[in-house]
C-alpha cells in the first residue's frame, strides 16, 4: 500500500461512472490528487501501471452520508479516527458525521476539531453535519451560516425530529440562502412514545412496546409540506416505512425538494429478526426500528424505481457493555460501513434490484449531489477519490475483525457476494484488500 | 424439558400435559401433615424478584421449600441493583455461586433471555416485562381443566388490558397449543397489534366474547392507564368491560371466572362475581404452588436429578 500520491494508471477494470455515462472498460490515469484521463487504452505516459485482477469494478468514491462518529464525547464508542478508518475498509472515501456528538456540533469550534481530527487520521473525507438547533434541543436556531462557513455541509438535529413544524419552517427558509439541505430525522414523538420496536406483531408476541411506521410518515408529511411552503431542501435520513414512502413519491409529484435515504438494513432485514434466531438480540435494536415485511419490499420497489435517492448507512457504533442488557434499556443503532457494500452487493445487484450502475448512483453520484460536495464522479480533472469493489468476492462478516471501535452489528457471520478491493482517497490509496490479488 | 422455563414456547403440547399431570402429585404433597419431600435436597434456587411481587414470589419460595430446596431472596431494594449493577454482572456474581436455579421476575421484557445467555442455571421466568409469565399460564391450564376434565374445545375468553400483560401472552399461547378456542375482549387500545395472529378471535364487544363461554379469564387494569390515554377512566372502563353478574349470565351455566390477581374490585370485577359460585381465584392461588412444585422438580430433572 502506497500512502503518498503520485501517477498511475488503472488498466483492465470495468469502469462505472454513471455521472459521466460510462460503464465499460476504461483506464484511469490518476495524477497526484486527481484524475487525469479516463479512456481506453490509456498509453502509461511514465505512470506506473496498475494491472487490475479480473472481476474488479472502479466507481467514484462512495460517500455514507448518515453516521455517527461519536467525536467528541463518546470516544468510547467510536472516534474520528476509527470511524474513516472503518468507512475505507467498507470502500467509502468520504463520510457525513452527525452532530450528536458530545458536545453537539452546534458551533464552530466542534466543527473545526472534528476536521482537525479528520485531517490528522487522514483517511476518508469527513464532512461534518451542523446541528437545526442549538444544542440540538429544538428551541432556537443554531449559527448555520458560522457553521456552514466553518465545513458544515448540512444541518440535522438526527436523534430526534426538529422539534416544531415552526422550527421546521423557519430552517428550511434559512437554509434556502445556501441551497443547503436539512436532514431529518422523521419521528413524531408522541405516537413514538417509549416504544423499542416496529409495531406488529412480533413485538406484540415479544411484550415490546412498538412505534408505529406511521410515528415516521406523519413526520415525513409535515416536513414535505414545509418544503413546498418554503422552497427549501429537505432530506428524509433513514426511511423505514412504506408509508414514508408513499409521503416522498407524493412530495416528489409535486415537485417538492425533497430527497430520501434507505439504510442496508431495512431494505434486508425485518422484525422477525426481534423473535429469531437470538430473541430480544439488542443488535437488532435501532431507530427507526426494523419493519414488517410490506415495508421492507417497499424500500426495495422504492430503490428499484428511483424513488429512493440515496443508501446510507446511519452507521451508530455503540459499546459492548452498552448492548449487553435488557432490550429496553438498550441504545438504538448499529454499525453499518463496513457491511453496506457486501449487503447492496447480494441483496440489490445481485438479487436483480438494481444495476451496478444505479447502485452507484445510490452510494456516490446522489449522496455527492444532495450534500453539494465534490465526488460522485470521475470526470477528468476531479479528486481521485476512487472505490475499486470486487462484486463477486465471497464476504463473511465477522464483527471481531471490524475497525469500528463498536462491533455492534446483526450481521455478524452472514456470507454476502460481494466486497470492496481498495479505496483510494485524493489519489492515495488509503485501503487495500490484499485477498484480492490488487496491488495498488 | 429444555434448560430454562422461559416462555410457553418452550413446552411441546406433551411437556405441558407432563407438568400439569406432576402436578396433581405435588399437590398432594401438599395436602399431608408434614408437607414436605426431600426431592431437591442439596440444590440451590435463587428467587431474583426485579419487580414487587408477593403471590408469585411467596408461591415460588413454598413449592422450593416443601420440595427441600435452599432458596435464597434477593429482592431488588436490598441488592447492589441500587448502586448501578447491570443485570449481566448481577448474573454473573450469582451464577459464580453456582445456584441450580434462578427464578426471576423483572420489569423488562426478554430479561429472562438476557440472563439465560449468561448462566449456566436453569432460568424461570416468573414475569418479564408484557413478554410472559409461563407459570401462571400453566396453573392457570390445570384449574381449568380441574373444573372442565380439559383444554380442547373450550371456549376460553380474555377480558382486559391485553397490551401490558404477559399472563395474557402466556396463556394464549397454552390454550390455543391445547386446542381452546381462544377470545379476547378489551378496549381497542390495550389491544396488542396483530394479536389474531396468535390464532384467537378478537372482540371489543365483551358481551359477544363472553357468550357461551366455559372459562372467563379476567385481566388486571392498572390506574395509571389513565395517563396514557388508554381509558378515560375506571368508572367507564368498569361500564364497558367490568365482569359484573349480568356479564357473567351470558356465559355458560358452568362458567368459572379467573382472576390472576393482584384484583381490582369495581373496576375490572364486580365484588359479587370476584366472590361468587363461579370463582376460582383463590384455587389458582392453591394450584400455583403445586404448578411450581412440577416445574421445579421436572426442570431439576425429574427422578433423575443432574
Amino acid at each position: 500500500m502506497n500512502q503518498e500520491p503520485l501517477r498511475f494508471l488503472l488498466r483492465g477494470a470495468r469502469l462505472v461512472d454513471p455521472a459521466n455515462g460510462r460503464d465499460g472498460m476504461f483506464d484511469v490515469l490518476v495524477d497526484g490528487a486527481r484524475i487525469a484521463r479516463v479512456g481506453r487504452d490509456l498509453p502509461a505516459d511514465g505512470a506506473r501501471i496498475v494491472e487490475m485482477p479480473s472481476g474488479l469494478v472502479v466507481c467514484p468514491g462512495l460517500i455514507d452520508m448518515h453516521v455517527h462518529l461519536r467525536e467528541p464525547g463518546q470516544e468510547h464508542k467510536e472516534t474520528v479516527a476509527t470511524g474513516t478508518a472503518a468507512a475505507v475498509a467498507g470502500g467509502f472515501t468520504a463520510v457525513a458525521c452527525m452532530p450528536n456528538t458530545s458536545p453537539v456540533n452546534d458551533n464552530a469550534g466542534v466543527t473545526r476539531y472534528i476536521l482537525e481530527r479528520a485531517t490528522e487520521a487522514n483517511l476518508a473525507r469527513v464532512y461534518p453535519i451542523g446541528a437545526v438547533s442549538r444544542g440540538q434541543k429544538g428551541e432556537e436556531l443554531a449559527d448555520v451560516a458560522e457553521l456552514r462557513e466553518s465545513g458544515c455541509v448540512a444541518v440535522s438535529d438526527d436523534g430526534r425530529p426538529v422539534a416544531t413544524a415552526l422550527l421546521m419552517r423557519r430552517v428550511l427558509e434559512y437554509t434556502s440562502m445556501f441551497d443547503m439541505p436539512v436532514i431529518e430525522h422523521c419521528e413524531e414523538q408522541t405516537l413514538k412514545g417509549d416504544g423499542v420496536a416496529h409495531e406488529g406483531f412480533h413485538a406484540s408476541a415479544l411484550g415490546l412496546r412498538g412505534i408505529p411506521g406511521e410515528a415516521e410518515s406523519i413526520m415525513a408529511l409535515r416536513d414535505i409540506a414545509l418544503a413546498e411552503l418554503t422552497r427549501g431542501r429537505l432530506h428524509i435520513a433513514h426511511m423505514s416505512a412504506r408509508q414514508t414512502l408513499d409521503a416522498v413519491r407524493y412530495g416528489k409529484a409535486r415537485g417538492v425538494r425533497v430527497t430520501c435515504e434507505v439504510t442496508p438494513h431495512h431494505f434486508v432485514l425485518t422484525d422477525a429478526m426481534l423473535g429469531a434466531p437470538l430473541p430480544y438480540d439488542t443488535n437488532v435494536k435501532m431507530n427507526p426500528p426494523l419493519r414488517e415485511e410490506a415495508d421492507r419490499d417497499a424500500m426495495l420497489a422504492g430503490i428499484a424505481d428511483g424513488s429512493v435517492d440515496v443508501i446510507a448507512t446511519d452507521h451508530a457504533p455503540h459499546h459492548a457493555d452498552e448492548k449487553h442488557v435488557e432490550f429496553d434499556r438498550a441504545p438504538f443503532g448499529i454499525t453499518g460501513l463496513e457491511t453496506a457494500v457486501a449487503l447492496c452487493f447480494d441483496r440489490l445487484v445481485h438479487a436483480g434490484v438494481v444495476s451496478l450502475a444505479r447502485l452507484v448512483e445510490l452510494l456516490s453520484v446522489n449522496p455527492a449531489r444532495v450534500l453539494n460536495v465534490p465526488g460522485g464522479s470521475l470526470a477528468e480533472g476531479a479528486p481521485a477519490d476512487i472505490s475499486i469493489l470486487a462484486p463477486d468476492m465471497a464476504v463473511t462478516i465477522a464483527a471481531a475483525s471490524m475497525r469500528s471501535l463498536s462491533k455492534n452489528t446483526p450481521f455478524d457471520g452472514w456470507t454476502l457476494r460481494g466486497g470492496v478491493a481498495a479505496t483510494i482517497v485524493g489519489g492515495r490509496a488509503v485501503y487495500v484488500n490484499e485477498g484480492t490479488g490488487l496491488k495498488l | 424439558m429444555k434448560k430454562d422455563l422461559l416462555s410457553i414456547d418452550d413446552l411441546t403440547r406433551d411437556e405441558i400435559y407432563l407438568i400439569l399431570d406432576t402436578t396433581e402429585a405435588m399437590r398432594e404433597i401438599g395436602q399431608r401433615p408434614i408437607k414436605k419431600v426431600p426431592t431437591l435436597r442439596g440444590k440451590t434456587i435463587v428467587n431474583l424478584f426485579y419487580e414487587p411481587s408477593t403471590r408469585t414470589r411467596t408461591s415460588f419460595e413454598i413449592a422450593e421449600k416443601r420440595l427441600s430446596a435452599d432458596t435464597l431472596n434477593i429482592a431488588v431494594a436490598t441488592s447492589s441493583v441500587q448502586k448501578g449493577e447491570t443485570l449481566a454482572d448481577t448474573a454473573l456474581n450469582i451464577e459464580a455461586m453456582a445456584p441450580d436455579m434462578i427464578v426471576m421476575r423483572h420489569a423488562s421484557s426478554g430479561a429472562g433471555h438476557l440472563l439465560s445467555r449468561i448462566c449456566r442455571s436453569r432460568i424461570i421466568n416468573a414475569g418479564d416485562g408484557m413478554h410472559e409469565h409461563p407459570t401462571q399460564a400453566l396453573l392457570d391450564a390445570f384449574t381449568i381443566r380441574e373444573h372442565k376434565q380439559r383444554i380442547e374445545g373450550l371456549k376460553v375468553t380474555i377480558v382486559g388490558d391485553l397490551l401490558h400483560s404477559r399472563v395474557l401472552r402466556s396463556n394464549v399461547k397454552l390454550l390455543t397449543k391445547l386446542g381452546a378456542e381462544v377470545w379476547v375482549s378489551g378496549p381497542p387500545t390495550l389491544v396488542p397489534p396483530g394479536i389474531e395472529r396468535f390464532g384467537v378471535r378478537v372482540s371489543p364487544r365483551v358481551d359477544e366474547a363472553v357468550a357461551g363461554a366455559d372459562v372467563i379469564m379476567m385481566l388486571r387494569i392498572q390506574q395509571e392507564r389513565m395517563h396514557g390515554a388508554f381509558i378515560p377512566s375506571l368508572r367507564e372502563y368498569f361500564h364497558t368491560f367490568g365482569m359484573t353478574r349480568a356479564r357473567v349470565a351470558l356465559a355458560r351455566p358452568d362458567v368459572i371466572i379467573m382472576h390472576p390477581g393482584p384484583m381490582n374490585r369495581g373496576v375490572e370485577i364486580a365484588s359479587d362475581v370476584a366472590d361468587g359460585p363461579y370463582s376460582v381465584i383463590l384455587e389458582q392461588v392453591a394450584n400455583g404452588v403445586s404448578v411450581r412444585m412440577a416445574v421445579l422438580y421436572l426442570l431439576a430433572g425429574g427422578v433423575d436429578v443432574d
